[in-house]
């Protein structure tokens, strides 16, 4: 029976969603965000160049030349060389060439790695939530447990047992990933199923199933948006993270956390070895970042008197 | 009687989706007397609550004051420095709230809470507020009040936190109290309870008290003077019984009629008013209610009735229906002509 | 005597509570042996403050919560002893209706999907389920445009219309309202009360009607229980306990109701003014769990709980002191 009064910015995860996204409304509050605008515009960038790599690129990233790739001592390009826009690397590759595919494979293992995360988590959170009790106590405690591992050193131990391949780093990642979301998720159910519209359902006698699949998750899929958004540039990081130790994607793959590897080690006689990849995976990850805390901002914000 | 509180002309507005503007609160005016007690009766949107935060200059974002004066005592409240509205609102006025846990912290001692604002406000030493935050204890009925300084609110119930808040609330003897739905949460026996001590106190300290609530049960049973309002206006303003036993306004008789009463035999069917309140921006032209109305005649649809004295010649009542008392239009014209 | 719908025996329901911040686990008798027929077609009516257990009455016979004691009948069958589809079926009989207008329905689904949904879930299947949609929103009072709104564009007075449609979508016999009109506004819920006694004529239901505003109990229930801190301390017909009230407590929660009539305030009328707030269930009082508030409390009140029994009046009534001589004494 209170007033009709908007309360002032309270933040319910629960209350996301609850009345439709108009293109409008998106617009308009992107012209609020400048800095969500340009990561959106960043993002798209990034995914044309890493779908349209074979045309975009001068060379083929593992090409090596041996002559005209290197300076008298065998040296790398710096940028701006004829031919070789952005430099060569330590054995003569062209920079640009490898970063446009390594944002290939960055993008790719960001988005299948964290989208298997999420896929599993919200999967877990949901059940956990839901059902409460037993099954909720073994999967929290499972959680935990991988929670609690120290991230880097799990996966390299994972992959030092397997092979090195993109597709096991993916694996990887996913299995260490899927854990925060599960918990936000669980939490968020928690609240969920004690509203009365799920209450109500559960008394008119329809199935758990339905019951999590039509009148749970989506309820959930603007808090998973968010959190996959914010999601990606981890699983992104982590990648170049496992690369740098040589234990990411196989060489001689491109990749930007490998070339960053690599470039540490002439960072001496050829710093854009390190700082081109290395800049292109700080706006990335923001960029990300910069996206998601925009869609939570906007997902959120309730219209005034929306009553 | 010189009016401890006047309201004239409060205008709150919020900004609608659609960028324009909706008044919530609309041209309201009363004046609160000492030791009166006024009560502002409402259904959910009739901005009662929005008046009372306004006029402590409490409206939530995005609203605003957007015209209208506040004079407390003769000082415009809507000039207040920062500092001035501060010291104001803790030892001049004080608001008691319809969830007493949310209006403690919960965090904090009861007897910090309390001898918090006795310390800043009336500059007592740390010895005497204490001893002074005891006796309000007391006096709002909290037994074994020495010990319960030290408790949390957590430890209290819903209706010995509501006295906490009244206590807390009465702690810099204010000369106004505005109290917004404080026993909506609470059981009816301990609202009884709170509404006795909110009587003594008001009583006893010569305060002046609005009360706001959706009960006109609670409400005609403890106000000298009675605001109805209905979609942001005062549809109707009278003493207790004046409303509640010769009611001008038919949104204040449809109201009355559609309650039930212990006191009265069981209808068979109720008479509720048709339709629901207007939704916040969604308000006719005209008078508000018309579309709910029985009475209402084409006029009513384009002229916004002024609150006029009532026809029945009941001194002081007051009404905003032009079918009630026609002066309502003659004044509405005039809003319009000008 | 018309037929016994719902038959609650001795119901109890303990909660387990866990430990928080500056409690311990406990475990809270939230109803502590309530008993009480419905008849089919009638209202029982059920009023108590917070804490009264009322609210854990309905959700347990909704299978929310699970009794920890005592038996349910659902026209005579043990809705304990019924397992999977079969209770599915049987619950069906009885519906909720819930107290939020603003949570009970779901926020992302139109009033037709709702609707829908719960009319799938009946045994026969009508040959047109949106047809029954709208004969559903007619009945309670909503035209046929409702079906393609969201619950945002509802008052609260719409959405409970809503509710009830989807009560009924079931078919069901009995519809429990958990304070179905409590968070209304005054003019709306009246309308709301108006719609379910005509439902209640046109359909035959028997309603469980759990409130705290005895005006509207009055005006709704045939036969009401009065209850404190988990237990029932009085049951009658809807006369009885307004008319002639037996137990200190329902005459004291009577005379607490603050009511719109003109008072000549020189006389104040002399109000059972209860002192102190009901007692955590927790931790229950001794004896008649009602005495640390009972203006009439003696000493066997403290040590010897009262049986519920019949009053000369007729009704039941768990107070010691629940005797005509009572009433000559206090007149």
């Amino acid at each position: 029976m209170s007033e009709a009064v908007p309360a002032a910015a309270a933040v319910d995860p629960l209350a996301l969603g609850d009345k439709p996204v108009r293109a409008r409304e998106v617009l308009r509050s992107l012209k609020k965000d400048p800095a969500a605008l340009a990561s959106i515009v960043v993002l798209l960038a990034l995914a044309v160049i890493a779908l349209a790599a074979p045309l975009l690129s001068p060379h083929d990233p593992l090409q090596t030349f041996p002559d005209i790739g290197l300076g008298p001592q065998g040296q790398p390009l710096p940028p701006g060389t004829p031919g070789f826009l952005l430099g060569t690397d330590a054995l003569g590759r062209d920079v640009l060439s490898r970063l446009i595919y390594g944002a290939q494979v960055s993008l790719v293992i960001g988005i299948v790695a964290n989208g298997l995360a999420t896929a599993f988590g919200v999967l877990v959170g949901i059940v956990a939530g839901y059902f409460g009790g037993v099954v909720e106590a073994i999967l929290m405690r499972i959680t935990d447990v991988v929670i609690s591992f120290p991230i880097l050193l799990l996966c390299t131990a994972l992959i030092a047992v397997t092979t090195r391949s993109t597709f096991n780093v993916i694996i990887v990642i996913a299995l260490i990933y899927w854990t925060t979301l599960a918990r936000i998720i669980r939490s968020m159910v928690v609240s969920l199923k004690e509203r009365e519209f799920v209450v109500a359902s559960q008394t008119l006698g329809l199935s758990h199933r339905s019951i999590m699949w039509r009148h749970i998750l989506p309820h959930l899929v603007p808090a998973i948006i968010v959190y996959t958004t914010l999601g990606v540039a981890s699983s992104i990081l982590i990648e170049s993270a496992l690369s740098f130790l040589g234990i990411g994607v196989p060489i001689p793959q491109p990749s930007w956390g490998q070339m960053i590897s690599d470039g540490s080690t002439y960072f001496q006689i050829a710093p854009w070895m390190l700082f081109i990849p290395g800049i292109c995976l700080i706006l990335t990850v923001m960029a990300f970042n910069l996206v998601g805390d925009w869609l939570s901002d906007m997902l959120n914000s309730q219209t005034p008197l929306a009553r | 009687m010189s009016a401890l509180l006047e309201v004239s002309d409060l205008v709150v507005d919020f900004p609608t989706a659609a960028d324009g503007v909706f008044h919530a609160v609309d041209s309201v005016s009363f004046t609160v007397s000492a030791g009166e007690r006024v009560g502002i009766v409402g259904e959910s949107g009739s901005g009662k609550s929005l008046t009372s935060q306004a006029l402590m200059r409490l409206v939530p974002e995005p609203g605003t004051v957007s015209s209208g004066s506040v004079l407390f005592e003769g000082a415009d409240v809507m000039a207040f420095s920062a500092k001035k509205l501060q010291k104001w609102r803790g030892s001049q006025t004080a608001m008691v709230f319809q969830d007493p846990m949310s209006s403690l912290n919960p965090l904090m001692r009861i007897g910090r809470q309390i001898t918090e604002s006795l310390q800043k406000h009336l500059g007592l030493s740390k010895a005497e507020s204490r001893t002074r935050a005891i006796e309000l204890l007391q006096r709002v009925g909290i037994p074994d009040a020495e010990s319960r300084l030290s408790d949390f609110p957590g430890a209290f119930s819903g209706g010995m936190r509501q006295r906490v808040c009244i206590a807390i609330a009465t702690a810099c003897s204010p000369k106004l109290i505005i109290a917004d739905e404080p026993t909506t949460a609470l059981d009816v026996t301990v609202q009884a309870q709170v509404l006795d001590l909110l009587d003594h106190m008001a009583t006893e300290l010569n305060t002046g008290v609005i009360l706001i609530s959706h009960d006109l049960g609670v409400i005609s049973s403890f106000c000298d003077r009675i605001l109805v309002m209905y979609a942001g206006r005062i549809v109707e303003e009278g003493t207790a019984e004046q409303i509640v036993g010769d009611p001008q306004h038919p949104y204040t008789k449809a109201l009355l009629s559609s309650i039930l009463r212990l006191s009265e035999p069981i209808p068979r069917r109720l008479k509720p008013i048709s339709g629901a309140p207007p939704l916040a921006g969604q308000r006719a032209s005209g008078c508000s209610f018309a579309p709910r109305c029985a009475l209402a005649i084409d006029a009513c649809r384009t002229l916004d009735p002024a609150l006029v004295p009532a026809s029945n010649a009941s001194p002081g009542q007051r009404v905003a229906c032009g079918v009630a008392a026609p002066a309502a239009f003659e004044l509405a014209d005039e809003v319009t002509a000008a | 005597m018309s037929t016994v719908l719902l038959e609650v025996d001795d119901l109890e329901v303990t909660f387990r509570r866990s430990a928080g911040p500056g409690r311990r686990a406990a475990s809270v008798p939230a109803v502590r042996g309530v008993s009480f027929q419905l008849e089919a077609g009638t209202t029982l009516g059920i009023a108590g403050e917070s804490g009264s257990g009322k609210s854990t009455i309905a959700r347990t016979l909704m299978g929310i919560n699970k009794p920890s004691g005592g038996s349910m009948r659902l026209n005579g069958a043990d809705v304990g002893a019924l397992r999977g589809r079969e209770l599915a079926q049987y619950r069906q009989t009885m519906q909720m209706i819930f107290q939020d207008p603003y949570d009970s329905l779901d926020p992302r689904m139109k009033v037709s999907e709702t609707l829908l949904e719960a009319i799938k879930l009946r045994k026969n299947k009508p040959a047109s389920p949106l047809n029954e949609v709208y004969q559903l929103l007619e009945k309670v009072g909503l035209s046929k445009s409702f079906a393609s709104r969201r619950p945002r564009e509802l008052s609260g007075g719409q959405r409970q219309r809503v509710s009830i449609a989807r009560a009924l979508c079931v078919d069901p016999r009995l519809i429990l309202c958990d304070e179905a009109v409590s968070a209304l506004d005054v003019s709306v819920r009246a309308q709301v009360l108006n719609l379910l006694k005509d439902l209640q004529e046109d359909l035959g239901l028997a309603y469980l009607f759990i409130s705290h505003d005895l005006s509207t109990l009055r005006f709704m229930a045939d036969y009401v229980g009065i209850m404190y801190l988990g237990k029932i301390v009085e049951l009658g017909t809807r006369d009885e306990i307004f008319e002639r009230p037996q137990h200190p407590y329902t005459r004291a929660l009577l005379s607490a109701v603050p009511e719109p009539v003109v008072i000549d305030r020189t006389v104040r009328l002399p109000r059972v003014r209860l002192t102190g707030e009901p007692p955590s269930s927790t931790n229950p009082p001794t004896g008649c769990s009602f005495h640390p508030r009972c203006p009439l409390a003696q000493e066997i009140c403290r040590t010897t709980a009262p049986a519920r029994r019949v009053t000369s009046s007729g009704q039941l009534a768990a107070c010691h002191f629940a005797e005509p001589e009572l009433v000559v004494a206090e007149a």
